[in-house]
Order: structure tokens, then sequence, then C-alpha cells
């Protein structure tokens, strides 16, 4: 495999490992699933899509039951999140069934939709009832948030200087902005990139580059190890 | 584990993580891998050191692996 070089990013890079054959042959019930949903009588596609709907709608409710517990959406609007991520996943599979070679199972394609429709909703809808408002700024949660306890730990003041330090310095704005709202405010990564109007991954990205920054900055003082991965 | 050690494995990046895009795109053949006994994390190091480092596409990864297995 093609390794991320030094100083650049996750994802930035074609990773070989990646690599798949375009074409493989379907496995029965992957080819019985195509064949209906792309048949040409009518009433054939119509209840495959039936029945492809049904599963959808049972994935996402499931789903969205299993995060319930890491997001302030509730109730009817929880159930309402489910409902919508399988009627767009619906309209994504159907829309993209051309491109199904078999990589997978098809349930596993197309459930993969549902779950990523399921994250992306739960993010934009964390915004009608936020727990923390962006750009709250919670410094006084750091050590919680980091999981370092001043009153325990001698050199917990100057781990969080530090820190702080390289928040301020060596991050850009829009940088800081990112980390402040994800690490110290907790904020959900997904939340956060609908806020911004950001991917995942370009959120990822930020907080990807600042703990490489402040591990570096710890170890140049002296608190951690500098037999990290990076070293591997 | 310690308060450093936990700190620091939170600050570990692993420079064979592909990212969320690249994950996202193969998780489908990545769970598929997992379910029928491959070694996913071996197959496909870059994508498993993504799924332990980033929380959302860890989370995606186990709510498709229930999803397929019915759990």
């Amino acid at each position: 495999m093609v390794a991320t070089p030094e100083g650049s990013s996750p994802g930035s890079v074609a990773i070989v490992e990646l690599v798949e054959p375009t074409e493989r042959e379907l496995d029965a019930e992957s080819a019985d699933w195509v064949r209906r949903l792309s048949a040409g009588d009518g009433t054939r596609r119509r209840e495959a899509e039936g029945e492809l709907h049904a599963r959808l709608v049972r994935i996402a409710l499931a789903e969205v039951n299993r995060r319930s517990g890491s997001t302030p959406v509730t109730g009817p609007e929880l159930t309402d999140v489910a409902h919508q991520a399988a009627d767009d996943a619906m309209l994504a599979i159907l829309a993209k069934l051309k491109d199904f070679r078999g990589e997978s199972r098809f349930f596993t394609w197309a459930y993969r939709f549902v779950i990523l429709e399921v994250s992306g909703k739960l993010g934009r809808h964390y915004w009608r009832n936020p727990p923390v408002a962006l750009d709250a700024g919670q410094w006084e949660n750091l050590p919680d948030r980091l999981g370092i306890n001043p009153q325990q730990h001698a050199e917990a003041a100057g781990i969080l200087a530090e820190v702080g330090r390289v928040v301020q310095d060596e991050l850009t704005a829009h940088q800081r902005r990112i980390f402040v709202a994800i690490v110290v405010d907790g904020i959900p990564l997904d939340a956060l990139a609908a806020r911004l109007g950001l991917q995942r991954n370009a959120v990822y990205k930020v907080i990807f580059d600042a703990r490489r920054k402040i591990r570096r900055a710890l170890v140049a003082k002296g608190y951690l190890d500098d037999q990290g991965l990076e070293q591997r | 584990m310690s308060e450093l050690e936990r700190l620091d494995r939170f600050l570990q990046t692993d420079p064979r993580d592909v990212g969320c895009e690249e994950a996202m795109a193969v998780l489908n053949i990545y769970v598929d891998h997992t379910v029928t006994g491959g070694d996913a994390a071996e197959r496909y190091p870059g994508v498993a050191a993504h799924l332990a480092a980033c929380g959302p596409c860890g989370e995606d990864f186990t709510g498709l692996l229930l999803a397929v297995t019915g759990a």
C-alpha cells in the first residue's frame, strides 16, 4: 500500500490497498435483486422497490435508535430522520444501481447508503436543539475532554498550557475554530461539518493535523514519549 | 491505562490512515470482508487505522455491520 507521506493528511493519496476488481460475478441473491430492481416489468420492479424500501426503513429505525444516546434529536423527530434517510437512500440506490459491480453483497452495498444518510441527517438535525452553541469555547472543560485531571497529575497544568499554546499559535483561525468546537466543546463532527458546510473528511483532516502538532509539542516538552505511530 | 497513556492514544496519528472519504467509499467491502471471516484490518490496514481513529466513521462501520448481520 501507499503510506501517507510525512506532512500530508489522511485521504490525500491514492490508496493501492483499496483497489478491487471492477467486475465480479454477483452472488445469486445480489444478482436477483439487481434483476428485479432493473426489470422492465413495472409490477415486478415496484414490488422489489417496495420490499427494499421496507428493509431500508427497518435498518434506519434501528440505527437511529442505536444512536439515540449520542444525539439531542429525540422522539418523533428521530423517527422522521429514519424515514427521510430511508427515502433518500432508496433514491440514491436506484440512481446508482447500474454502478453496482458486486464488490460486496448487494445488501451491504445498499445498506451503506442508509447508514450514511442517518449520519448526515443526525448531524444536520443536531442544530435544531443544540446542547452546545457553536463557538462556545468552553475551555474549562478541556481537562475533562483530554482526560487530564490537574488535581491528580502534577504535569497536567503544563500539558494543558502547551495544548493551549499550540492551538493558539500553530493553528489557523479556521483550524482553531474546528478544534475548539470538536475537542473543547464536544460538538459531534458530523454536526459541525453540516453547520460549516464542509465534508466530514475536511473536518477530520483538521483534527488529525492538530492532534499531530499537539503530540509533537508535548513530546518536545518531554511530556510524552516520542515512540508514536509515526515512528513505527 | 494512565491519564497520559489515554491522552497519548488520543493524540496518536497513524500515517496509514486513509481518511473518511476513502474509508466510506469501501465500507461495504470492508464490512463484507469482516462478516465472512476475513481479516479486514490486515487486508485494508489504512481503512482499519481510520476506523479506529475517527468516531463518526467507526459508528458507521458498527451500524453497517449490525445491519447486515441482523444483530
